[in-house]
């Protein structure tokens, strides 16, 4: 068995599973936000009108909680929900909730890894699409809508179909100016949005080994735009560390057997990827940079779980550093602990020198809610996950794909930039 | 159950057109329901009437695991949504939530049907009979866990 089907055996407390097996999985850790917890309570309001008493979860330690979405609260229906969510969370004994202007909070699949919320070898839910992006700690982890995520909170189990496997294996070290996010912008516009749909996607070779622990989050992230239903990578000592950083050594890793099977191989030559922009109006629209490089823009956002970690800054202000910005450009930490390293490098020095606005962590513009949303006709260059039609703001507005390279050279030059070109 | 076609030509309808982001916050069902496919068709909430059927093709509710896409389109009167496929997610909250029945069918099929058709759909058959064009499709059967949610109208009243 590979990894991902190890993970759902143990799970499911069968000795072996196979791919299109139905299995109710055991959970260990779910996540509900801003959007899904309301969702979920609205379920449970629902379920006590028909008669069901619902007094406690299942397991209110193995829960967690994130504001993201729409905090710093976008209007009055926000802050209502922040305050549904708030008073849930108190009901039913959850501790672990991250409060926006109160310490540690960010974006959900952020703080999955930050905060070690999520462990290898464990199933992890959340309500939310990129829930995908804490595989690459070696998780079986996957997006649910609310109903599921409530039946979750009651009961520790889902089903779920045993998914194939595709593996892509990266052979080689990425050159410089570019990264992870050219690769998968790369498989994606291959395989398409829904090349990897219902099943999950596994990365591998000495290209993802030699990948920082934030690099690969970027690949299991935008699994989701594939349409799998999980992205993974096996756990190696960059990952033990990175959790030993956060206080986690407990847990049971899960490797694939010698013999795992993979419905398909990819391999990719690391020296062949070029910097890599999806097109509007899907990820899957791709091109390479520099045949992009006259097209004007309005706006660049360094910001989302796909594209506001430390290394996705520090990409950032390797370009924005001495240089100033030609268009409105707005860098958001994707965590507050991610933030203040930010600081304590001087890479927020750097982005306010150049002129960008440095703002709260938030899923904010990245699904078109607030802070900063596009107006009609308006063009962006962005390191967040999707470009549908009217994702970022105004249905006729216009978003392109990209790393934090190409976003903050774009940036300095006010057109779609390959980093290699900036003089 | 019997009703009308509302017709999209086009693969990958994701979530964010079914119910745009800024939506999110609102948990009224009922208000959902007034900006369902506000993304593509401005008029969608005029021209839908209860019992229709959305007609679409590949990949239908690709994108966020948003649950509000198949509550406003369930809340808009729509009871299913043939397509060529489905995202996982849109299609185990139609499922699980009991908002709608998630229908596949063959790429022939999904041509043959045109906008304002009347479709019988006869889930114990497998079958869709075209009314207005006097032909019968086949469905995918549901696969058997799906078939037994469906039948307990959702989740949380399906004993397994």
């Amino acid at each position: 068995m590979n990894i991902t089907e190890k993970i759902l055996a143990k799970a499911s407390g069968k000795n072996k599973v196979s791919p299109d097996d139905v299995i109710f999985a055991n959970v260990d850790k779910v996540m509900v936000h801003d959007v899904s917890g309301p969702g979920v309570i609205a379920v449970f309001e629902k379920l006590k009108k028909t008669g069901m008493k619902i007094e406690k979860l299942w397991n209110p330690d193995k829960v967690w909680v994130a504001e993201d979405h729409f905090v710093p609260a976008a209007d009055k229906i926000s802050a209502q929900n922040v305050v549904l969510l708030t008073q849930f969370t108190k009901d039913y004994g959850i501790k672990k909730h991250f409060k926006y202007g109160m310490g540690q909070y960010g974006i959900c699949h952020t703080l999955s890894h930050e905060e070690a919320m999520v462990l290898p070898g464990e199933v992890y839910v959340g309500g939310d699409s990129h829930t995908n992006t804490t595989g690459a700690l070696g998780a079986f982890a996957a997006g649910l809508g609310h109903t599921d995520v409530a039946y979750v909170l009651l009961n520790g189990k889902i089903w779920f179909k045993v998914p194939e496997t595709l593996y892509f294996k990266l052979n080689g070290k990425l050159p410089d100016y570019v990264m992870a996010k050219d690769l998968i912008l790369k498989i994606i516009g291959e395989i398409g949005t829904d090349g990897a749909a219902y099943k999950t996607m596994q990365f591998g070779g000495s290209g993802v080994s030699e990948m920082s622990v934030e690099e690969r989050l970027t690949l299991t992230n935008m699994t989701t735009e594939a349409g799998a239903k999980s992205g993974i990578i096996e756990p190696d000592q960059k990952i033990r560390d990175y959790l030993a950083q956060r206080g986690a050594t407990n847990y049971n890793e899960v490797h694939g057997d010698s013999d795992a099977q993979y419905s398909k191989i990819y391999e990719y030559e690391a020296s062949e990827i070029e910097p890599i922009v999806a097109k509007p109006f899907s990820p899957e629209n791709i091109t390479v940079a520099r045949e992009l490089s006259s097209i004007p823009l309005d706006k660049a956002y360094i910001g989302s779980c796909t594209g506001a970690k430390l290394d996705d800054l520090r990409a950032a202000a390797k370009i924005l550093k001495g240089r100033t910005v030609k268009i409105r450009t707005e860098v958001l930490p994707a965590a507050i602990s991610i933030f203040r390293k930010a600081m304590d490098e001087g890479l927020v020095k750097i982005f306010m020198d150049a002129g960008v606005m440095v703002g709260p962590p938030t899923c904010g513009a990245c699904c078109g809610a607030h802070m900063g949303v596009l107006a009609k006709d308006e063009v962006c260059i962005s390191t967040t996950n999707r470009n549908f039609p009217g994702r970022m703001g105004h249905v006729e507005s216009k978003t392109y794909l990209a790393s934090p390279l190409v976003a903050a050279a774009s940036a300095v030059t006010g057109k779609i930039t390959d980093p290699r070109d900036l003089k | 159950m019997k009703g009308s076609v509302i017709k999209y030509e086009r693969d990958n309808i994701d979530t964010d057109v079914i119910l745009p982001g800024p939506y999110l916050k609102i948990h009224d069902y009922n208000e959902l329901a007034k900006h369902a496919m506000e993304g593509i068709d401005k008029d969608f909430h005029k021209k839908v009437k209860p019992g229709d059927f959305i007609v679409a093709g590949r990949n239908f509710g690709c994108g966020s695991s948003r649950e509000h896409a198949p509550i406003a389109l369930s809340y808009s009167g729509i009871k299913a949504v043939i397509a060529i496929s489905f995202a996982r997610i849109f299609y185990r909250n139609a499922v699980d939530g009991a908002f709608l029945l998630p229908i596949e069918v063959e790429e022939d099929t999904y041509r043959d049907i045109s906008e304002g058709d009347q479709l019988e759909i006869d889930t114990s058959k497998n079958e869709i009979r075209n009314l207005t064009k006097n032909k019968t499709y086949k469905m995918k059967p549901f696969p058997e866990l799906i078939g037994k949610i469906i039948a307990a109208g959702g989740l949380f009243n399906y004993k397994a």
